[in-house]
């Protein structure tokens, strides 16, 4: 897809995103409308290699959820990827339902791995590069996390991980939303000046707008670029980004939008909102 | 036991894992910087594209292992046992367990074996922790010998597993030809359940190297006219019931044994499904609600009540 075609990808997948929620009656809008631009460029902008067709295919690229409660905005993109039918997001936190409040991989073809306990997806992923690395593949591992959560301990045993091998093939996203559960990221405990400490730690790092299509691409262009060592794409966003009472507003982290207020974010999402240019 | 050779059960694990590096390219073998006490330096000295030190981090080092199992790999995590199922048991249960990877855990210095060390490095809730996981398996060996079989079997398998086993090293009751099968309890003296001929007092369960003191206490009480059968219960989950059952409804009394808290352990596992399939007076042998200290290893089984005289005592008590 051309720029255009992923701007309207990232309005379907807002749609989606607000919609599905409204029918659950639960669920995280904030952290998955942030990272739209992020997982619609990594789907559908040719970044990531995969098949919907043969979801196990071995020589895959692999996405890596961190940040589990993002699930609705990958649970749009496999579906619009033709994994599964767009019907599965009505369903999504029922009972029985393929797409649970937080993913279970068993259970969704193109999902890799189960998340929900924050902290985890960058070890995996790591984990993942090393075994493609052992047996000669060439697949890259994309991981999306939060800002919020690199307050967890284990990342950072991660992000040095992945530096003391030089993993080239992981590719780690951070969503940096600034707003968490609570408060803001600032209040609770801030994260300073995060791409200087990726680089101290030895990767390489990116900072864009994260809502910035042009600049998400390049910017996985050139994670792809760097050899000899990880690359990490600090994609400062807005949380609850492109419906207007959700942006910037801790109360949307974790809150389904009701009748009313789905209308409201239907017609914000249709008109643009938050973007210069309206395609 | 002059005539029993004592080797350290993590021999059992480094040899293992010797034949596993020899045979199967998909083995990965990751440690948290105690490669010299788990006895993986034995692969970083003769296989170092097989080994990862991961450094002082086990919920990264779980986490890596998950990657690798998805990446095809059969990864092996070791380090002490308190901290890989205690430090790590969320990355164990949400990433591990609920997708079901094929992660093997190595639990080493477990129960009191690290002796001196003292309360922080004596893992005595692991085995209650790591039970509770849906998906997971859990091997407590007798010595080294089943420790081998036990590493080669958790390889053999699909899915998480967790061994546990000692530091110190304690007497070799088994042999190539003992049979060891996930999820079998083995007997190891008395009668057969299924041999009417004979009748048994008391039925032992034990694992881990109370299975040795098991032995003594039947030799000894065998002297008084009091028959114990004694059962090697080295898997804790999947629990074999069948087993458990069939011998508590011949011996009408049941003794577990085990290096581990009483609650939670294999005591209780055995309780857990006689409560419901045949109920029968019981005494559970364990450390009981209590952290360990400072103390050598025989010092401390003598201490938190963890010997033959022991077991001796809580069969004649069911009499």
């Amino acid at each position: 897809m051309d720029t255009i075609q992923l701007a309207e990808q990232c309005r379907t997948m807002r749609t989606d995103i607000v919609t599905m929620l409204n029918r659950a009656g639960s669920g995280h809008p904030g952290g998955s409308l942030s990272s739209v631009e992020l997982i619609a460029c990594l789907y559908f902008g040719g970044v990531l290699k995969y098949d919907p067709h043969d979801p196990e295919w071995a020589e895959r690229d692999r996405f890596i959820l961190s940040k589990g409660h993002a699930a609705p905005v990958i649970y749009s993109a496999l579906a619009r990827a033709g994994y599964y039918s767009t019907d599965e997001l009505s369903h999504l936190r029922r009972l029985d339902a393929m797409l649970q409040g937080h993913p279970h991989a068993a259970r969704i073809p193109g999902f890799e791995c189960s998340a929900g306990s924050l902290g985890q997806g960058l070890s995996v992923s790591n984990g993942l590069a090393l075994a493609f690395r052992a047996r000669g593949m060439s697949s890259r591992v994309y991981c999306l996390m939060g800002d919020g959560e690199l307050q967890e301990g284990q990342v950072w045993e991660a992000v040095m991980t992945a530096s003391q091998h030089g993993l080239d093939n992981v590719c780690a996203m951070v969503d940096f939303n600034h707003v968490q559960l609570d408060d803001t990221v600032e209040n609770i405990k801030s994260l300073g000046d995060l791409a200087r400490k990726f680089a101290d730690f030895g990767w390489h790092a990116i900072e864009i707008d994260g809502h910035d299509i042009a600049a998400v691409m390049s910017a996985y262009k050139a994670a792809a670029a760097c050899k000899g060592r990880p690359s990490v794409i600090i994609a400062d966003t807005i949380k609850g980004k492109g419906v207007s009472f959700m942006e910037g507003d801790p109360a949307w982290h974790g809150t389904a939008p009701n009748d009313e207020q789905l209308a409201q974010a239907l017609a914000d999402i249709r008109s643009g909102y938050g973007f210069k240019e309206v395609q | 036991m002059s005539d029993l050779k004592m080797i350290p059960m993590r021999d059992g694990y480094g040899n293992a894992l010797l034949k596993l590096c020899a045979s199967n390219e998909r083995v990965m073998v990751l440690d948290a910087d105690v490669a010299k006490s788990t006895r993986t330096d034995w692969i970083k000295e003769k296989y170092p594209d097989r080994f990862i030190d991961m450094g002082i981090s086990e919920q990264d080092m779980v986490g890596t292992a998950s990657g690798m199992a998805l990446g095809g790999m059969i990864p092996f995590c070791s380090t002490y046992g308190v901290f890989l199922a205690g430090r790590a048991w969320d990355q164990i249960r949400t990433t591990v367990c609920y997708n079901k990877l094929n992660v093997k855990l190595a639990g080493a210095h477990a129960g009191l074996s690290v002796g001196k060390d003292g309360a922080t490095h004596q893992a005595l809730e692991d085995v209650a922790i790591m039970r509770t996981l849906p998906n997971m398996t859990v091997i407590v060996p007798c010595d080294a010998v089943e420790t081998e079989k036990a590493t080669l079997a958790a390889a053999a398998m699909e899915g998480p597993c967790f061994i546990r086993f000692g530091r110190e090293a304690v007497p070799v009751i088994t042999d190539e030809k003992t049979p060891f099968r996930i999820g079998r309890a083995r007997l190891v003296t008395g009668y057969d359940p299924e041999d009417m001929k004979h009748d048994s007092d008391c039925v032992v369960f034990a694992n881990g190297p109370l299975v040795h003191e098991a032995v003594l206490a039947a030799a000894s009480l065998a002297a008084e006219d009091i028959h114990i059968t004694v059962y090697d219960l080295h898997t804790v989950k999947p629990l074999d019931c069948t087993t458990v059952i069939a011998a508590a409804e011949k011996a009408g009394r049941v003794v577990t044994a085990e290096e581990h808290q009483k609650a939670g352990g294999m005591g209780s596992a055995v309780a857990e499904c006689l409560a419901e399939h045949c109920p029968v007076p019981m005494r559970i042998i364990g450390v009981d609600d209590t952290f360990g200290e400072s103390g050598t290893p025989d010092e401390l089984y003598d201490r938190y009540g963890l010997r033959a005289v022991n077991i001796e005592a809580a069969v004649k008590n069911l009499l």
